[in-house]
């Protein structure tokens, strides 16, 4: 109601919020880069050593030491080391000699297709099942999808995934099995979008997705196990608390179908705070690749790191973090602003 | 029996002993109503036992090598089989409890006093320090917590104690948002405002009267997150970064195990299976503790 009296004023307080949003996320991006540093710092291998050798002399050693700008001050070195990021500068892995960024934008798409497969199925399932949960509280639905999610919460997600491999792929042979793609198959489709499904299917090669599709199954639906726990959980809550509003009993005394009170009315309103909750599962899938790549030997970001990790390769590690920390950190921003965006309450 | 019962549950108790005795009984009587909390509380106990009585109910050393007993499966003259190198799965399992164990008690005992503080001075001092304090909490929450955890140890290199200080950094930030959230609640209440006009400094109103009220929230939490510790220390030691062998720890006897998954199962199950029975546990007793202690919740 107030959005017709006071326009300027609003939209004025609106800019201000959003100015705030945004203020806060390179408040929250500067802790990161300072995380990233820091780690950097107090690493126990020594970077100078490390670049001329043991048996350099002492000239040369102090020679490298000032050519890395290790002798500056603290607080000068982290401003190089925001600059050289914020130009997209890495550093190069020792295990593979490229570019941590170059090496990054090619193994993120298997990442971020695995991670949206998972959230895909999370919430296709997950929010019908919290609907109707809520729907029938305390009915046999409502059980069975709380026992599932809690099995989903405290499984350990990389011994699922072993077990799914043992099960599907040894025993019954439903799935194809750990990497992504058959090697066969593998670079037969120039890539798009980097995402394998995606472009096979663009490209009409259904041999190809086909493959592909059952490499990734198993590890989605890992995944989407995680996300459709805590989704359908959250979905129940949140349609619970809006079914208890005064709206609901209003829809309901104009004489409208439970059905329709729920999905037209109630739904619609619990949807705003469930976008958040998708962007933070979204966000936990990514996470959750670190350990289910290495499992199931899928070439992304998460195995990316594992690998520098067990090599010591310190600049892919803290790149690959940086990275990661950066896809938070945007989601959060994104889920913040849709919120705003969806509910006139919050403006 | 029943003067006990009614001694815990007067009216009127007779002193500050008997009242918080009388609250309790009052919370275990309806924790007692959910079976499944129970259920929680039995794992976990059963956690603690195990751990505790590790060397009494091991039928072998969890370290003793028999390499002509190797990958042996369940039940050939031991009771969940053998792993590579001939060790005794059961016993490592039984072992492996008191590394959890030990996990989920470190991080807490550095976890919750840190957030704690945080919580309840940004919250009751209000104004600049609860902005700069809430800033260096948004940008820990901000970060996905196995990736942070990675990170550090992969600076401080890898090891039990290390993994364990690793997790507690990226423990504590909800701590301290939940105290932080508490303390703003209670701080206008009358009882402060009089405490203070006694003269009473603000550390010792924090210490006194804001932090007792924070801890029933702050348990709750504590209890729903240690089912994620477990998962995280376990995921550490899964990729080699947590406990390091010949110490049984269940993460990493499921990585060990995961080289002939397809051929000897049981040496990557067995551990998984305890690493989720526990933290099933860990989630039951957290379900339930909320249900009795922070009804606002549910």
């Amino acid at each position: 109601m107030s959005s017709r009296s006071g326009l300027p004023a609003q939209a004025a307080v609106h800019a201000f919020s959003a100015f705030g949003i945004v203020a806060q996320t390179a408040a929250t991006f500067a802790g990161l880069l300072l995380i990233t540093f820091l780690i950097g710092r107090v690493l126990p291998i020594d970077p100078v050593l490390a670049a001329v050798g043991e048996r350099a002399s002492a000239d040369v050693y102090e020679k490298v030491r000032v050519e890395l700008g290790l002798n500056l001050p603290l607080h000068v070195q982290f401003w190089n080391y925001a600059v050289k990021v914020l130009h997209g500068d890495l550093g190069r892995s020792v295990l593979t000699a490229n570019p941590v960024l170059t090496d990054i934008r090619r193994v993120f798409p298997a990442t971020l297709e695995l991670a949206t497969l998972g959230t895909l199925i999370g919430v296709l399932l997950g929010v019908p099942i919290g609907v109707v949960a809520a729907a029938r509280r305390g009915g046999f639905i409502d059980r069975v999808a709380r026992v599932f999610a809690l099995f989903g919460y405290s499984v350990p997600i990389f011994w699922l995934g072993l077990m799914g491999l043992l099960l599907f792929y040894a025993r019954l042979g439903w799935v194809l099995g750990p990497g992504r793609i058959d090697v066969a198959y593998d670079e037969v489709v120039a890539p798009l979008t980097g995402a394998l499904l995606v472009d096979s299917a663009l490209r009409g090669e259904w041999e190809v997705f086909r493959n592909a599709l059952g490499h990734i199954v198993l590890p989605a639906a890992v995944l989407g196990w995680l996300s459709l726990a805590y989704i359908s959980r959250m979905t129940r809550s949140f349609l619970l608390a809006e079914l208890g509003e005064e709206y609901v009993t209003t829809a309901r005394v104009k004489g409208l179908s439970e059905w329709r009170v729920i999905v037209r009315h109630a739904l619609r309103n619990a949807l705003v705070p469930l976008v958040t909750v998708i962007a933070l599962s979204y966000a936990t899938l990514l996470e959750g690749s670190v350990l289910t790549e290495t499992v199931f030997a899928w070439p992304g970001l998460g195995m990316y790191i594992t690998n520098s990790l067990l090599s010591a390769d310190m600049n892919a590690v803290l790149g690959g973090t940086l990275v990661v920390g950066c896809v938070f950190i945007g989601l959060n921003l994104l889920s913040d602003l849709v919120y705003r965006l969806v509910d006139p309450r919050v403006r | 029996m029943s003067s006990r019962r009614e001694w815990l549950l007067a009216e009127t108790p007779g002193s500050r002993m008997q009242a918080r005795l009388g609250q309790a009984y009052l919370r275990w009587l309806s924790f007692r109503e959910n079976p499944l909390a129970l259920a929680g509380l039995g794992l976990v106990l059963l956690l603690v036992a195990i751990a505790v009585l590790a060397p009494w109910l091991s039928p072998h050393s969890p370290l003793e090598q028999d390499l002509a007993r190797r990958l042996l499966p369940p039940g050939s003259g031991s009771l969940l089989g053998t792993d590579e190198l001939g060790r005794d799965i059961s016993s490592r399992i039984l072992y492996g409890a008191r590394t959890t164990l030990v996990i989920v008690a470190l991080v807490i005992v550095l976890v919750a006093p840190v957030g704690l503080a945080v919580g309840t001075v940004a919250g009751y001092a209000g104004g600049f320090v609860d902005g700069a304090l809430m800033r260096v909490t948004d940008v820990f929450l901000a970060f996905p917590r196995l990736i942070l955890a990675l990170a550090f140890v992969s600076a401080i290199g890898p090891g039990l104690i290390n993994a364990i200080v690793a997790i507690a950094c990226t423990a504590w930030p909800p701590y301290a948002r939940i105290a932080r959230a508490e303390t703003l609640t209670i701080k206008n209440s009358e009882f402060i405002a009089a405490a203070r006009l006694q003269g009473a400094s603000p550390l010792r109103i924090i210490w006194s009267h804001v932090v007792p009220l924070c801890t029933s929230s702050l348990v709750v939490r504590v209890t729903l997150d240690m089912a994620g510790i477990i998962l995280t220390a376990a995921g550490l030691g899964f990729l080699g970064l947590g406990a390091q062998p010949p110490l049984p720890e269940w993460g990493a006897m499921i990585s060990s195990g995961r080289k002939f998954v397809l051929d000897q199962w049981w040496v990557a199950t067995m551990p998984g299976i305890a690493i989720f029975v526990v933290s099933l546990g860990f989630n039951l007793l957290g379900d339930g503790l909320r249900d009795v202690l922070d009804p606002k919740q549910t």
